[in-house]
This record gives structure tokens, C-alpha cells and sequence, in this order.
């Protein structure tokens, strides 16, 4: 078997941070790498200097033998690897040919398009793949499977020898992903490498060869996939003890908030729950499980297609974010720049955005002074660091953006408040003073739902857990019984 | 360093003043009190239908229909008038008519969803055939009534020596100011611009705010039909063609952003004033009327990439 691509101790900081410590390993032809890991154990960094988009300070790529340093993911498809984000890279409105030759067309003397030739060459490339896609169909209305093969098809006719796939199965149908194997399988045959990147362990005990484990930016595991069993994989992505970066204190339990009845709507199905005052409870499970979809829904954004919402023992009928907000629901998005904060805007604007209306006399004008103290307050509170309340959030840190878009839901006086990633793109330190502002909300009785993909901020910080796979509550578990592995198992199921 | 800062943020009134100086050493009858409030006078209609635009755009929309929404609503008020009908009713009756058309191209994007440029173009053509049926092609007097006669005052009265035009354009800019700056609709508006999807999430209902905004441009471009109508005492069918660009021209010299959530009502009173300046200047130097159109848009094509360029440094 001979090697195709070989990482020696690479090594990559971001402002002092490490994020890749002396990682090394290696990819061979016709076999396929798993590379496992939490959410921001390093992954997707380690996928980027390899394609080119960050570059390593210390260690080495070793690409067919010869040292390499792309300056970017083109130079690296160029030279033979290719990557395949989550989020495809295809133009919609573009044929499947036009996205394929998109940037080095085939022309004629004239500059003409030889188009005839382009279609025939990527009715082979599909071929290869045995899929039976029209070239000539807009990549918009293919499905996302099909799509993804299109990826494929691209990075063959790039003759690439390393191909990346980053959680292709994701948002793939079980048929869909059983195809996609087929192809990953054929692909190995060729001689391929390829490197797939997925939480879902079945997938990996089923298609790889080796698995690599990244924790923390450390490689820790590195091996044939059949020496090693799930349980060993969780421990090894798992790793380390849960220490106080969690503060918790349970609260006795206040009266009932919310109950969920057999929630259906896009993205989720039939989900039940209660929740109470004075009480964290913690939504678990893989990125696409429906944890945003049960938000949207539970706060109005989404329209139920079946089951009921009872808040504080009345039916809500909950047909836009009007009618959340009207209920006593805050939601803090998990999308800052796309629903969560006006970034040209500045953090006093955005923290009073839904709550204006308090501040406004009688006459409809508003008190200017009572704004900026109800402001202050928070930024005092949230020790939130700004030039001024005029500062615009699009210079603020992310961890400070966080707290402009908390304290925003707060201003509303909630009585139930859902925090979707509430630490996603927040620093170490941010997010400590956001946990403690979190337990301290539970304390003063507000019930809180928490949708997080961050396992050990879900037990850290939880009362109870509910773990959501494929649209479906599939398991819920007290404090005391959590533990990642049965949460990961649970959100596998 | 601060001292840049407000040379930055002060262009458009900079560039006013600039232009102002150029024009009185070149023409002495420039900065005379009659030319100044003449040039007042001719600001107003332009810079009331530039406020409701700048509303519009403000929320990242856009009005192409507001000549056509001053058009019919002149002709709808002139025949008011020629029926008699009592000064107050007219005046409301055409500031309602106006609104509401307004506030149907509202309707049109906000639950539609069709693009506002798209929308309001099609306002634009379909109020003024309106304005041909309903005229029949022919200009609407007024009529002989005494209401005619104090309809009048509202184009070409004085009070204490000012043009009526000018008091109703600075009341009406006064109030805008209020309703953009102290008030929660306000910060709505600039709210949608900055990203309609956040302001969605917070709770706030953007159809109603987005109609609203419409509306208001409408009503603002009867207002300025009328002032139009009383001035000539007598409604054109072909009344405020072109209008639009001068309006949207003078939002975006002051400074207010086409992408919306960004902007001022000062600036936009600036920006109505340069252009104002500026068509005086051309008549005052005796321009020929066709190289007026191109010294014109020359300018505000130098004015927005002078702007941009400031911007991007």
C-alpha cells in the first residue's frame, strides 16, 4: 500500500491559541480515513491547511512524496486534492457541465464554448460514478445527493488522488448515503484516498480503513478502524473529566412553563416535553438532529403541522416571532449575522430592537435617557466590552455579540428563553461568563431551553437532557444518568 | 483626526456650501434673499417626495411610482375643487388617495414578495395611464370656485414674506425627523434595512412597518402634487414625469444608502438642495436646458463616487 499524503507534527495557533498541536498522520492509496472528533477539536482546521487555506507555522504535508504548501484550495484541487464541504460549492442557476468546467471552459478558435465536447466529457465522469444525471440539468433542481455527486464527478475531472468529504452524509436520505458508499467504495478501487469526516460512528466502522481522533488539537488516536470498538472511539473523542468550567447548583423546580404535545413541523416530529421554572433543560444531538427546527418551532418562526403548545397552562398558538415574544418566549439565535443582531447597526439599537416600545412616552416619542440607562445596565451586568452604546456589533468579538443578542432576549422579560448555540464562536472566557449568567437566570426562575451540539456545555450546564436524532426525541435523561456516551448513542439512533 | 472626521461626515453640506460659493462669484444675483428663497420654493416639491423615498429606501426598498402618485392625485384634488368640494375635505381626500396608493405598492411587495423596484415600476406605469384615463389627457382646472382661489396659496402664497411650499416642506421634515428618530417606527425602519430577517426574529411585524413606509411615500407625493396643482392652478396629466430620479438622486447625495438601514432626513435635505442650487445655477448661467441634464447628472455622478471613495478608505 503506498502513501499518498503524510502530515509530520503539524502544528497551527490562532492569536496564542493552539489549535493544532503536532498532529501527524498518514493516507494511503485505495483506502479510506476516518477523522473523528468533537465540534471544535480541530478538524475542519486541519482539512484547511491541507487544502491550502491556512498554512502550517511548524511540521509538514508530504503529498506523493514531495513537501508541499498550497496557497490555495485551487492550487491544491490543480495538483491532484480536493475537498467537499458540507455546503457545496455549486452554483444553482449553472448546468451540471457549466459547473464542472466553470473557470477553464473548453473553447474553439472563435472563444466559442465547445459544448458538445464538455457534455460528452462530463457524461463520462458520471458515468464512472454510475450516476445517470443529465449534464445539461440545473444543478438547483437536483437533490443535494445528486449534487454531492456532482462535487465528486468535479473533483475527478480535477484528477484528483485525495478527496475530502466533510459529513457528506449528513443531510443525505439512508438510500442516498447507501449510494454514496457505493460510489466512496468504487472510488477506493481506483485508488483513491479519501478522508471522510463524520460524527456518525456506524458510518466509520462501516467505511474506513484507519481512523484518526483529534481532541483538542492533539491527534490521539491513530489506527485500523477494526482494532479499535465504539466505546473506545467515544473515550478517545471524549477524553478529558468535566471540571468546574461549568458552574451549576440545581434550583427547586418552580411551576410548569412549557409542555410540548407531539410537536410536528418541518424539521422534527412528534416531540414531547415539559419544562418548568427555575430549570436548564439541555437539547442534544448531531448538527441537522432538529434542534434549530424545535426552536423556530416553539418560538413561532416555524408553523406546526400537528401538536400543541401549552405556555403556563394556556394553548399558544404560535403563527409568527410576534406571537412568541406575545407568549413570554425569547429566542436567541444561533445565527448571529443572519437573525440574531443587525451587524451595521450599533449594540444599543440592536439590544432594544424588540423592546422599543418601553421606552416611548405616551405620545409615542422615545425617552432617549431611559433607553441608554436599561442599556447600561446590561452592558454593565453582561460585562460587555464596547467603545460606547453607539459601537457597532460588526466590531465587536463574537463573545461580545453573544451578550448584546442575551441581553436583548432579556430585555423583554421572558419567561421562557431558548438559547440556540449560545456559545458557538465564543472565546473560553466569554463563554464561562455566559454559563454563569445562565445559572443565574435559572435562579431567578426563568425556564430555559438550551439546543447545543457541545456535549460537555449540554452536561455541564444542564438539568435535564433531551436528545434529538433525525427529527425525533430519542432518549431523555436526568442529570445524574447523562453521560456523553449515552447521549452520543442516543443521538446515533 | 476628528477634524476629518467631520469633514467626512459633514460631505453632503460641504459640498453644498462649495457649490454655493462657486455659483455667487460667478453670478452676483445668486445669493440675493429673492433667488434664495426662489430656489427654496422650486427644493420643496422635490425634497417633500425625497422624504417619503428616503423612508423607502431606508428599509432597503425603493419608489419609482411617486410621479405618477403626485399625477393622479393632482388631477384627482383639481377636480375636487372644480366641484366645489370645502378646502379641508380636498386637501384630506387627496393626501388618502395618495396613501393609499402608496400603501397598495406596500401590499404588492410586503405580501407578494415582489421586488420593490419591480412593484413601484409597475406602479408607475399603470397610475399614470390611470392619470390619462382619468384626464382624459388634458389638463384639470381647478376651477372658479373660491375654494380655487385659497387652493392657491398652498403653491403660490406667502406667509410673512416665505413661500407657503417652503413652511409646508419644513413641517413636513420636522415631523419626519421626529416619527425616524424618536420614535419606535423609526428604529423599525431603519431596523428592516439593516437586515429584515433580524427584525423578523425580534418580534416586530416588518409587513405592517414595510406598508406603512409605502403609504407614507404616497401620501408624500400627493402633497407635493398638490402644491404642484395649486402653483399652476391646474393639474397636468403629464405632471411630475421624471420626478423619481430627482428624488432618489437627492437621497442618495445625502448620503443615505441604497442597501438600506443606513442614512439621514438632514442629509436627504441637503442632497434636494444641491440639486436645487445646482438647477438654478444652470438657469442663472443661461445653460441651454438640454446641457442642463447633462451637467446635472454629471454632478451627482461625481458626488457618489467621491462618496464611495471616501467610504471605502
Amino acid at each position: 500500500m503506498s502513501e499518498l499524503l503524510r502530515l509530520e507534527a503539524v502544528s497551527k495557533s490562532f492569536s496564542g491559541n493552539r489549535v493544532l498541536d503536532e498532529v501527524s498522520f498518514s493516507l494511503f492509496r485505495g483506502s479510506v480515513l476516518a477523522l473523528a472528533g468533537e465540534n471544535g477539536a480541530g478538524k475542519s482546521t486541519l482539512m484547511k491547511v491541507i487544502t491550502g487555506l491556512y498554512t502550517c507555522e511548524a511540521g509538514q504535508v508530504l503529498y506523493r512524496g514531495d513537501i508541499v504548501s498550497f496557497d490555495n484550495p485551487r492550487h491544491a484541487m490543480d495538483a491532484g486534492i480536493a475537498i467537499i464541504h458540507q455546503e457545496l460549492n455549486l452554483l444553482p442557476n449553472l448546468s451540471v457541465t457549466e459547473n464542472i468546467f466553470l473557470g477553464r471552459e473548453l473553447r474553439n478558435g472563435f472563444g466559442l464554448l465547445r459544448s458538445a465536447e464538455m457534455i460528452a466529457a462530463t457524461e463520462t465522469l458520471l458515468a464512472k460514478l454510475k450516476q445517470t444525471i443529465d449534464p445539461k440539468a440545473l444543478v438547483g433542481s437536483l437533490s443535494l445527493a445528486q449534487q454531492q455527486m456532482v462535487e465528486i464527478a468535479k473533483a475527478l475531472s480535477f484528477e484528483a488522488e485525495v478527496i475530502i468529504m466533510d459529513e457528506p452524509t449528513d443531510a443525505l436520505s439512508d438510500v442516498e448515503t447507501r449510494v454514496l458508499f457505493e460510489v466512496v467504495a468504487n472510488l477506493k478501487l481506483q485508488g483513491k484516498g479519501l478522508i471522510f469526516i463524520s460524527h456518525r460512528l456506524e458510518e466509520i466502522f462501516e467505511l474506513c480503513d484507519q481512523v484518526a481522533i483529534l481532541r483538542d488539537g492533539k491527534m490521539v488516536h491513530v489506527g485500523p478502524t477494526r482494532e479499535i470498538n465504539e466505546q473506545e472511539l467515544i473515550r478517545h473523542m471524549v477524553g478529558r473529566e468535566l471540571s468546574d468550567r461549568y458552574p451549576y447548583a440545581a434550583v427547586p423546580k418552580g411551576d410548569l412553563r412549557l409542555q410540548a404535545e407531539g410537536l410536528c413541523a418541518p424539521g422534527i416530529s412528534d416531540i414531547s416535553f415539559d419544562a418548568h421554572a427555575g430549570e436548564v433543560i439541555g437539547f442534544s444531538g448531531l448538527i441537522g438532529a432538529g434542534r434549530t427546527e424545535l426552536a423556530h418551532a416553539l418560538y413561532g418562526v416555524a408553523e406546526l403541522f400537528a401538536g400543541r403548545i401549552m405556555v403556563e397552562g394556556a394553548e399558544r398558538r404560535l403563527t409568527s416571532p410576534q406571537d412568541g415574544v406575545a407568549a413570554g418566549i425569547a429566542y436567541v439565535s444561533e445565527d448571529r449575522k443572519g437573525e440574531g443582531l443587525i451587524q451595521i447597526h450599533s449594540l444599543k439599537s440592536n439590544m432594544t430592537l424588540g423592546t422599543v416600545r418601553k421606552f416611548c412616552s405616551a405620545l409615542g416619542l422615545l425617552d432617549l435617557a431611559k433607553e441608554s440607562r436599561a442599556v447600561e445596565q446590561f452592558v454593565d451586568a453582561f460585562a460587555i466590552k464596547a467603545s460606547g452604546h453607539d459601537m457597532p456589533v460588526q466590531q465587536m468579538s463574537g463573545g461580545n455579540q453573544q451578550k448584546v443578542s442575551l441581553a436583548k432576549s432579556l430585555m423583554a422579560e421572558p419567561r421562557i428563553l431558548i438559547l440556540d448555540e449560545p456559545t458557538r464562536g465564543v472565546d473560553v472566557g466569554a463563554k464561562r461568563e455566559i454559563y454563569a449568567q445562565i445559572q443565574s437566570l435559572k435562579e431567578k426562575g426563568l425556564c430555559i431551553l438550551l439546543m447545543s451540539s457541545d456535549l460537555p456545555e449540554v452536561l455541564g450546564i444542564s438539568d435535564r437532557v433531551l436528545v434529538l436524532s433525525r427529527g425525533r426525541l430519542t432518549a431523555s435523561f436526568t442529570r445524574e444518568e447523562a453521560s456523553q456516551e449515552k447521549i452520543m448513542q442516543a443521538a446515533i439512533a | 483626526m476628528s477634524f476629518k472626521k467631520v469633514l467626512i461626515d459633514n460631505k453632503s453640506l460641504i459640498a453644498l456650501l462649495l457649490l454655493m460659493g462657486a455659483v455667487s462669484l460667478y453670478s452676483p444675483n445668486f445669493l440675493t434673499v429673492d433667488n434664495l428663497l426662489n430656489v427654496l420654493r422650486q427644493t420643496s416639491i422635490n425634497a417633500i417626495i425625497a422624504l417619503g423615498i428616503t423612508y423607502v429606501i431606508l428599509t432597503a426598498g425603493i419608489d419609482l411610482s411617486v410621479g405618477s402618485v403626485l399625477a393622479l392625485s393632482g388631477a384627482v384634488c383639481a377636480s375636487l375643487l372644480a366641484a366645489d368640494t370645502p378646502l379641508i375635505v380636498a386637501f384630506m381626500a387627496t393626501l388618502f388617495v395618495g396613501g393609499m396608493l402608496g400603501a397598495a405598492n406596500g401590499v404588492v411587495i410586503s405580501f407578494f414578495g415582489v421586488q420593490p423596484f419591480i412593484a413601484t415600476l409597475v406602479g408607475m406605469t399603470m397610475l399614470r395611464g390611470a392619470t390619462l384615463v382619468f384626464t382624459d389627457g388634458r389638463p384639470i382646472s381647478t376651477g372658479d370656485f373660491e375654494v380655487a382661489e385659497a387652493f392657491y396659496q398652498l403653491g403660490g402664497g406667502y406667509v410673512a414674506g416665505i413661500p407657503v411650499p417652503i413652511l409646508l416642506a419644513a413641517a413636513v421634515f420636522g415631523v419626519g425627523w421626529l416619527v425616524l428618530n424618536r420614535t419606535a417606527f423609526g428604529r423599525y425602519v431603519y431596523a428592516i434595512g439593516g437586515n429584515e430577517q433580524v427584525t423578523l426574529i425580534a418580534g416586530i411585524n416588518v409587513r405592517r412597518v414595510k406598508i406603512v413606509v409605502y403609504m407614507l411615500s404616497g401620501a408624500m407625493a400627493a402633497l407635493a402634487g398638490m402644491i404642484l396643482t395649486a402653483r399652476l392652478e391646474s393639474a397636468q396629466p403629464t405632471a411630475g414625469l421624471g420626478y423619481e430620479l430627482d428624488a432618489i438622486a437627492a437621497v442618495v447625495l445625502g448620503g443615505t444608502s441604497l442597501m438600506g438601514g443606513r442614512g439621514t432626513l438632514i442629509g436627504t435635505l441637503i442632497g434636494a438642495l444641491i440639486i436645487g442650487v445646482l438647477n438654478n445655477a444652470l438657469n442663472l448661467m443661461d445653460v441651454s436646458s438640454y446641457y442642463q441634464q447633462i451637467a446635472k447628472g454629471g454632478v451627482i455622478l461625481l458626488a457618489v463616487v467621491v462618496d464611495s471613495r471616501v467610504k471605502s478608505r
